[in-house]
């Protein structure tokens, strides 16, 4: 009896420890998956030394071991830091970044989409990094560009994706076309012919699908950017300007003709590069990241890279959409000076131009060349399509920016499927965007 | 009637001191049950309680200070008509999903039950038809996006057998997303219920069959006075369990049509994420979790009316 309540006493008190760490273990994992470390011991390692925290998407994106190896560079450079990475693919980390922005759990380093820029700025979330770089006495004329909110600098742009115009040499040869098109109405007259062609074949393709609508700014603005356009004023949204007007007009003719893949108003970005790479579309505009996909995938595919077309009778600089993997600093991190320190050893030149050949990307460091601009062809003319033309996204730093791509999409799509008149989606358009800044 | 006499015991000589319940004997069973206790609490309780509180405040999670403001946000999106559309499309993806995973879940259950197929047979019948269960719902988006995509298999095969000249674009098409995504939804589901009422089907005696053969029952009437009541408390509980998970239906839309083209499939579910994660109005995003909530609160009350009547 003695031995049976003594045996009650001890579940009790294993019961009890158990929930209670438990209760501990919950307590411990809000927000853990951006910030965890944050909190143990503010962020230092048991020698003594700063644990920065990077959390990013760009880690499962590169080769396997690339992002660790050069922060190993950056901890050999810098005895006493240490980086943990914390790593997860884009949507995850757009949702986690949220989540810690709200907690005040972000890691010290945090990658960042200009898309999110605006909201985290305003939430005080991340930190004034024009500040930072006065403080530390950092040369910022070497970045390519930096985004700011109210005139200060909150993000820089560590990587570009740039997106030019991906053709299919043998399927626009047999549909007559001798070379890609430069100006609209050439590309228009591409399209038809490709769709054509017939086997299922399509002219252009275009992903529309509501759920990861940048498809607007990757697809359908770049239209508008590269004939020198804007679908902004004095900072204010302008949708119904002439510009953005013709640009979808012109989206609408190639729809109206057939000469888009079917299937766009759910299709996502994935599936315009499988059905590219596929040899079933003529024409699409996609991230030059994919240029390796491509060829793995299909090699035989032939396809070559150019500007995007611009309107007839425009000879000014051709805007180029991108998009980039950006970086920005924690306003709740302890450790601000140190993340400094790793954001400017990301954008020094030969570390800039390491990152940039590995992703395939871009440098955000003027200075930077990356090594494939050498080696490749078509590397390097989209090289000089992206130094000829302007980089041009201007939906960084806008406010709820994928909300704004969401409400011009479902716009968008009620003139391709529903007919109504390109006015009164540029008007509702505006209507909605107008609430948001 | 007779007085029965009690046999009473001898009084013990020295009386046995009375054990009193010690608190800590009391709390023998709560330390038992406190992980789980603890488990509920914070997986279910906290977050339901953050998010009611949430809904009642204005601009949460964005802004550090947020002031109350009653029900307002419960009138903007009650008020939203993107909300009643949403609302609309749950109802019919949930009511047709239903009640079709119930009509195809019994007629596969009947046809592995039925003594006109050899075992192995049944057993070829059962692997396949367990198989779409088998699946995360990731894979099903998948698997369904090639096969509907216009360039798919289904399509392919429609155009081989003339029934369409053209590639469909099902998921894209306006009228005919919702259609084909409760399609997807239909053959996600019905293994589920097939089981289930697999083992109801076995457990039915014999003998109510053969006495209703013996009265003349026909093959239909034996179904409708035997099989159904049988089956009755599978087919409500069964029901009210796929109602209320169909109706929170959000990664097989999410990764599907992501709730367009347009707004024709937009659920409940897609709204409310879009509100947190796109708008970032997780004020509205709350109000709009609370109503699924307590309409699935509802149907988890009839669930447990039905269990306990049961009981």
């Amino acid at each position: 009896m003695r031995a049976q309540s003594r045996a009650s006493r001890v579940m009790v008190v294993v019961g009890a420890a158990s929930a209670l760490s438990l209760l501990a273990a919950c307590a411990g994992g809000e927000g853990s998956p951006v910030g965890a470390g944050a909190a143990d011991k503010k962020g230092t390692a048991a020698d003594g030394s700063v644990v920065l925290e990077l959390s990013q998407w760009w880690e499962p994106e590169l080769p396997k071991g690339a992002l660790r190896g050069i922060m190993d560079g950056f901890e050999q450079q810098n005895p006493g830091i240490k980086v943990k990475l914390i790593s997860a693919p884009y949507a995850s980390t757009q949702q986690q970044t949220v989540a810690g922005a709200a907690s005040k759990t972000l890691a010290d380093v945090v990658g960042l989409d200009g898309a999110w820029v605006n909201d985290l700025a305003k939430q005080k979330a991340v930190t004034d990094l024009t500040t930072l770089m006065k403080d530390a006495g950092y040369d910022d004329s070497q970045l390519a560009s930096q985004i700011k909110v109210d005139g200060q600098t909150y993000m820089i742009p560590v990587v570009n994706f740039v997106y030019p115009m991906f053709t299919n040499d043998d399927l626009l040869a047999k549909a007559g076309v001798a070379k890609p098109p430069t100006t609209r109405s050439e590309f228009l007259a591409a399209a038809k012919a490709v769709s054509k062609t017939g086997n299922g074949n399509a002219g252009w393709i275009l992903p529309l699908a509501q759920d990861a609508p940048n498809g607007i700014q990757n697809d359908v603005m770049s239209w508008v950017w590269a004939s020198g356009g804007s679908m902004l004023k004095d900072g204010q949204p302008d949708v119904t300007n002439d510009s953005v007007k013709s640009a979808v007009s012109f989206v609408k003719d190639l729809y109206d003709a057939k000469a888009i893949a079917p299937g766009t108003l759910t299709m996502h970005e994935q599936d315009k590069v499988e059905q590219f790479t596929n040899g079933r579309v003529g024409m699409m505009i996609d991230s030059l990241a994919h240029i390796t996909l491509i060829r793995e995938n299909n090699p035989k595919l032939k396809f070559s890279i150019s500007a995007i077309p611009a309107q007839d009778g425009y000879t000014g600089k051709r805007g180029m959409p991108y998009a980039s993997w950006g970086i920005g600093v924690a306003e709740n991190s302890k450790h601000k000076k140190e993340a400094w320190k790793l954001v400017q050893y990301l954008m020094s030149t030969d570390v800039n131009s390491k990152l940039s050949s590995v992703a395939n990307a871009f440098p955000g460091n003027t200075k930077s060349v990356p090594d494939f601009v050498k080696s490749d062809a078509k590397f390097k003319t989209a090289f000089d399509i992206w130094n000829k033309g302007v980089p041009a996204n201007e939906f960084t730093g806008l406010p709820t920016a994928e909300d704004l791509m969401r409400s011009f999409d479902e716009q968008l799509q009620q003139t391709l499927a529903n007919n109504q008149p390109v006015d009164k989606s540029l008007a509702d358009v505006q209507a909605a965007w107008a609430k948001k800044f | 009637m007779t007085a029965t006499q009690i046999p009473t015991r001898a009084a013990p000589t020295q009386e046995a001191p009375r054990r009193r319940p010690l608190p800590l004997r009391r709390l023998v069973p709560y330390g038992y049950l406190s992980p789980v206790i603890v488990l509920m609490i914070v997986l279910m309780i906290v977050p339901v309680v953050v998010v009611i509180r949430y809904s009642f405040l204005d601009n949460v999670i964005m802004t550090p200070t947020s002031s109350l403001v009653g029900w307002h946000n419960y009138v903007t999106v009650l008020g939203d008509p993107l909300f009643r559309t949403a609302a609309r499309n749950t109802a019919v993806f949930t009511s047709v999903s239903v009640a079709v995973h119930l009509l195809l879940g019994l007629a596969f259950a009947m046809l592995l039950n039925t003594t006109l197929l050899g075992q192995r047979t049944k057993t070829v019948f059962r692997t396949i038809f367990v198989m779409p269960w088998l699946l995360t719902v990731a894979i099903i988006a998948i698997l369904w996006r090639l096969l509907l995509d216009p360039n798919g298999v289904v399509n392919y095969g429609l155009q081989g057998v003339g029934l369409i000249d053209t590639p469909v674009a099902w998921f894209s098409d306006l009228n005919l997303a919702l259609p084909a995504v409760t399609f997807v939804n239909i053959w996600a589901g019905y293994p589920f219920f097939m089981v289930s009422l697999l083992a109801g089907l076995q457990g039915i005696s014999a003998d109510l069959y053969e006495a209703a053969a013996v009265d003349g029952a026909s093959w239909l009437q034996r179904f409708v006075h035997v099989t159904l009541p049988s089956l009755r408390p599978i087919i409500v509980s069964m029901a009210l369990l796929d109602l209320i998970w169909t109706s929170q239906q959000f990664p097989l839309i999410w990764m599907t049509t992501g709730g367009g083209p347009l707004d024709r499939t937009e659920m409940l579910s897609t709204y409310t994420y879009k509100l947190a994660f796109s708008k970032y109005e997780f004020a509205w995003a709350s109000a709009s979790a609370v109503v699924l909530l307590v309409l699935a609160m509802v149907l988890a009350v009839f669930y447990v009316r039905y269990q306990r009547a049961r009981d």
